[in-house]
């Protein structure tokens, strides 16, 4: 692939589906976490990719992509955390780690 | 040699990540991921992004990732759990999943992106980056640091709880 804008978007789309297959499909809670971190990840490349290629409005904006990337990195840092400590506590509970295990969630 | 480094990353990326969907093996889906995310931060790199790879390969690969290792490893005991769902609903996602893609592909190359007509050398980007997030995104990085320490103090209560619970 050339380097170029659109092979980027082409890569990042890819991680995008397989990660958002990943959720869909698992039935392993840490699974579907890493779906969600592969989607994350697609999410950073497109905003990169976006910031080296597009002409920016303005000569301040130029690195703009790239905070909005690191604001994703540290959301998913909170994210993984607070999530791995649900699925923890949850297997602690259930002794399980299937999702199709946790009906009583249904409340 | 850009376009082959290029590739190699990229290759990188997609095939590891394949096995992160499809291996029934949780072990090995945790050791590929980390493998994708070393590809992506190689390809910030090549974006001329040098801190978001940085701290992509730090936060990412020396934190979250070893939390999820920890985390595979500590509700693997017992019996192996089935890890995907069954053929109609493996059939349906891979449909949901595929139309997506299609229509990012076609999105990605049908579009006119207004593309900057000549791209500069990549330069050093920290300098820049530190004075972004605290003049123009100050707000926004502070919401960060707050929403950090909270995550924070909220992982250790509900864990906490659960075990006193016990």
């Amino acid at each position: 692939m050339p380097y170029s804008l659109p092979s980027f978007l082409i890569v990042s789309s890819l991680l995008f589906c397989l990660g958002m297959y990943t959720v869909l499909t698992r039935r392993n809670a840490i699974g579907i976490l890493m779906g969600i971190e592969l989607i994350l990840n697609a999410t950073g490349i497109n905003f990169v990719a976006f910031s080296r290629f597009l002409e920016p409005s303005q000569a301040s904006n130029l690195l703009s992509g790239q905070v909005f990337t690191l604001f994703i990195i540290a959301i998913a840092a909170a994210e993984v955390a607070v999530a791995l400590a649900i699925v923890l506590s949850l297997y602690s509970r259930m002794k399980s780690i299937d999702v199709e295990e946790y009906r009583e969630l249904h409340g | 040699m850009k376009e082959i480094i290029f590739n190699v990353f990229v290759l990188l990326t997609i095939i590891p990540c394949f096995w992160v969907a499809l291996s029934s093996n949780i072990v090995h889906a945790a050791f590929s991921l980390l493998v994708t995310l070393f590809g992506v931060a190689g390809l910030y790199v090549l974006l001329g992004a040098d801190f978001i790879g940085v701290v992509q390969v730090i936060v990412y690969i020396g934190g979250i990732l070893v939390l999820i290792i920890f985390g595979v490893m500590m509700t693997q005991r017992g019996k192996l759990q089935p890890l995907s769902v069954q053929l109609p609903g493996k059939f349906i996602g891979a449909l949901l999943s595929g139309t997506i893609l299609v229509a990012l592909i076609l999105a990605a190359t049908r579009s006119l992106w207004p593309v900057a007509v000549s791209l500069g050398e990549p330069e050093p980007t920290s300098a820049a980056i530190g004075n972004l997030l605290l003049g123009k995104y100050l707000i926004p990085f502070e919401v960060a640091s707050v929403l950090l320490l909270a995550a924070l103090v909220g992982a250790v209560l509900i864990v906490r709880r659960s075990v006193r619970g016990e």
